[in-house]
């Protein structure tokens, strides 16, 4: 059955139905709900860890197992899952485990610039309207076929970086000296191919590390290879089939589509592992172009990866304006789509206002509202927000499609009490309802003033015309 | 213990090749002079039998489009976009120009801002001098962009579709709280196409496109599902799409129209414009993308015309609509060795 057609009812009838209470809901049945919907994990229910509910146990992690099997790479905090995901698509459900980012190094660098790099990987962040937005791992690349030179470069990445590391390189010697100095952070191996498939899985199953699998553009071959190495003994999979720019663009999304449908809709056990997309293929092709186009190729090329299915890529750029648009893309579709895009409407108050601040307001829909937020706190701004009822929808949109209207700001100016709080009688509208002031100041008898088409502009414009005016 | 195997296990696979049963409707925006127009050419978009590059079911009848925004009066853009038309901003025609030929705009979208009574109030005979310049400037189909007021749209699309009655321009656009059956009538009179506009809802857009069907055929509809910016909402602007799509391939036929994406809004993410710290900068290069990965997102839905900003950002939409054309890879080499490749 798939995940998604799940009633609690399917899962209570395998609870132990106690209502014991120890999972921290009130009884099995709210437990069941929350298993279903992914809130609560079925080990929270103590009394089904026990011998006498084995057979049950089993029978719920068959029932709840996703199309997609979860792999962990690496160990401790900064392990990464990726796959897990139960569904195609994310409206269906919710997707599980952001595609993990690795960025690629290689054992012909130089140490100093290999520790740099490495530092800058860790250190990127994006603070996202409270979501910090990393980049997950490092694929450390033979390029000289050496053992030695990859076990050295190995080694320094071990010693420099807490970072899930993908050893890559399809000769099983070099990927064995890799292993000598980073078995133990258990490290994805790179990749099996029909030519090397036995060595390496001979090394996965020895270090159970998690194993990629690789045939370039080739279903029917990397379905067989998956079903070979499971047969070996392998559990944790990654499968590769393959990154095409240019000409093989439509391939590309056409083979991840087609496995992750094989998954997702046909249960298919061969193809139900994670994804890897190498957006990386981009640089390989530049032919002597700019570094910014490569740059550019590389993102698009990431940006189609993340939204079809990749539950890994492989980058080489680490600069900021390229990944930038991407660790946001990955957030929105990351993000529960079962959840409001809403806040809850009315009067909020930022800082320690008093009767002479400041009046503004600013739609419910969720990013909207904490950008205006963030934007008030940050620059420690007192002043009262009226948050309106747009049903969730932005300021221009709201706009256009009549949910923000002259009339809903000035019902909720009324009903937010706000006439009693302050003494004057202004109120900042967001620049971008500009074309609602004249009718807001005679419905509700405030004056307007319009404010920035970007809350980023409060500050100034609350210097510059606010204090003046008063 | 299971036994190793010795040798690969030859595994089957074929490639599913589900069938759905609908297909988006086909609709023909611009009209040539044998068509009853004046353009130098018709543009047909639509006709999708399957989701939009599964691979299987072939590539689509029509791949998606471009239209280029172009203003009618000089208006407050971003930065990296306004480098590249700061010669032409007060000069539609002109602009207009220069999208179709450095830029390759396959459309182009002229907004009538200033027929906003609260900016200029131009009268909508002002309005169609405008299209008038700019539809002897250039060839291409025409997009006409009102002004957002409901009532002065109406009387501006109502004057320039009888002004240039049967060129097929798509009215951009019509919206719940208009008189629906007013703008039916003179769309469908004056032989246009409307643009069905509603705020990511898929009831909503159902229920518009319902009442259209009163005095428009099915093929005189593209609907506008709304498109919020990348990090603003692009979640909830992709999932509706994806929805609609999938739901119309399916047998929605309320829902079977083509999609039409303002994504010139991807400009609404303060990333897109702003300048941040060193480490993201330049934005000269990060807006653009940003209104390419916007796109890119939605191409992935389904969308069939996309109306946009920024040249880099159209030029590199085009390249991908363009690959995504072909077949199969057939380089198989060129990357069968990716893990040794020097950069
Ligand atoms: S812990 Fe288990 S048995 Fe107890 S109430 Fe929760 S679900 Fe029921």
């Amino acid at each position: 059955m798939v995940r998604k057609e799940l009633s609690p009812i399917d899962v209570y009838r395998f609870l132990p139905k106690t209502n014991c209470g120890q999972c921290g809901e009130q009884n099995c049945l709210a437990f069941a709900t929350k298993v279903v919907t992914s809130e609560a994990r079925l080990e929270k229910c103590a009394p089904l860890l026990t011998k006498e509910h084995e057979r049950a146990r089993r029978q719920l992690e068959k029932m709840l197992r996703p199309a997609v099997k979860e792999v962990v790479v690496g160990v401790g905090l900064h392990a990464v899952k990726i796959g897990g995901k139960f569904v195609m698509y994310r409206h269906e459900f919710t997707y599980t485990n952001p595609t993990a980012i690795a960025i690629d190094v290689t054992d012909e660098m130089p140490e100093g610039e290999l520790v740099d790099r490495l530092k800058k990987v860790e250190g990127f962040n994006f603070e996202f309207i409270g979501h910090p937005l990393k980049l997950d791992m490092i694929a450390v690349r033979s390029i000289t076929n050496e053992p030695e030179k990859f076990q050295a470069t190995a080694k320094k990445v071990v010693e420099n970086t807490n970072l899930p590391i993908i050893l890559c390189s399809f000769n099983p010697q070099v990927i064995k000296a890799g292993l000598a100095v980073a078995a133990k952070s258990k490290p994805l191996l790179y990749a099996a191919t029909k030519d090397n498939w036995k060595e390496m899985a001979e090394l996965a199953l020895r270090h159970r590390c998690p194993l990629g699998v690789f045939a370039p553009n080739d279903l029917k071959l990397l379905r067989s290879l998956a079903e070979t190495v499971l047969e070996y003994g392998i559990e944790d999979l990654v499968l590769d089939p393959g990154t095409f720019s240019a000409e093989g663009l439509a391939g590309t999304l056409s083979n991840f589509t087609t496995i992750r449908r094989s998954a997702c809709k046909s249960g298919d056990e061969f193809f139900g592992f994670p994804l890897m997309g190498v957006p990386m293929i981009a640089w390989t092709q530049k032919n002597g172009v700019h570094e910014d186009v490569a740059r550019w190729k590389e993102a698009y090329l990431a940006a189609l990866l993340i939204v079809r299915f990749a539950d890994i890529i492989v980058m080489h750029n680490i600069n900021g304006w390229a990944l930038l648009p991407l660790v946001i893309l990955r957030q929105n579709i990351y993000t529960d789509p079962r959840k409001p895009m809403a806040v809850q409407a009315g009067l909020k108050a930022f800082g320690k206002p008093d009767d002479n601040s400041p009046v503004m307001f600013t739609t419910n829909f969720a990013l909207t509202y904490y950008t205006v937020a963030s934007d008030l706190e940050s620059a420690k701004i007192n002043a009262y927000l009226i948050v309106v009822d747009t049903g969730g929808i932005a300021v221009d949109s709201s706009v256009a499609g009549r949910r923000l209207t002259a009339e809903k700001v000035a019902n909720a100016l009324k009903a937010s009490g706000i006439e009693n709080m302050v003494k004057h009688r202004r109120l900042i509208i967001p620049g971008k309802a500009a074309r609602l002031a004249l009718e807001i100041e005679e419905l509700s008898g405030w004056q307007v003033l319009v404010g920035p088409k970007d809350s980023s502009g409060i500050p100034k414009l609350l210097q510059e015309k606010w204090l003046t005016q008063a | 213990m299971k036994t190793k195997p010795a040798k690969l296990v030859e595994a089957d696979f074929a490639p599913p090749a589900p069938t759905y049963p609908t297909k988006i409707v086909e609709v023909k925006l611009g009209a040539t002079k044998n068509e009853g127009g004046t353009r130098g050419k018709s543009i047909v978009i639509g006709g999708e039998t399957v989701p939009a590059f599964y691979g299987f079911g072939g590539p689509a009848p029509h791949p998606p489009v471009i239209a280029l925004d172009v203003f009618d009066m000089k208006v407050s853009l971003p930065r990296a976009v306004k480098m590249h038309v700061k010669e032409v901003l007060e000069d539609p025609a002109a602009w207009a120009k220069l999208a179709v030929e450095k830029f390759e705009a396959d459309l182009v979208t002229i907004h009538l801002v200033s027929t906003d009574p609260l900016i200029k109030d131009t009268s909508p005979k002002e309005a169609v001098k405008t299209i008038e310049q700019v539809a002897q400037a250039v060839k291409v189909p025409l997009i006409i962009g009102g002004c957002g007021d409901p009532k002065k749209d109406m009387d501006v699309f109502e004057a320039i579709a009888e002004a240039f009655a049967g060129e097929r321009f798509l009215i951009s656009s019509i919206t719940r709280d208009m008189d629906v059956e007013r703008c039916g009538r003179f769309i469908k009179r004056f032989g246009h196409v409307a643009l069905s506009f509603t705020p990511m809802n898929m009831n909503l857009a159902r229920d518009l496109n319902r009442r259209l069907y009163e005095f428009l055929p099915r093929e005189d509809i593209v609907m506008d599902l709304t498109t919020a910016a990348l990090g603003y909402g692009l979640d909830y602007a992709f999932s509706n799409m994806e929805r609609a799509r999938l739901a119309a391939l399916a047998g929605d036929l309320e829902l079977a129209h083509p999609m039409s994406s303002g994504t010139t809004n991807a400009w609404a993410a303060r990333e897109a414009w702003m300048e941040m710290a060193p480490e993201w900068e330049p934005r000269e290069l990060r807006g653009p993308l940003w209104e390419l990965t916007t796109a890119l997102a939605l191409l992935l839905t389904g969308v069939d015309l996309f109306m946009m900003m920024h040249p880099a950002a159209v030029k590199a939409l085009k390249d991908v609509i363009e690959q995504m054309a072909h077949g199969q890879p057939d380089e198989v080499d060129k990357i069968a060795n990716w893990v040794c490749a020097k950069i």
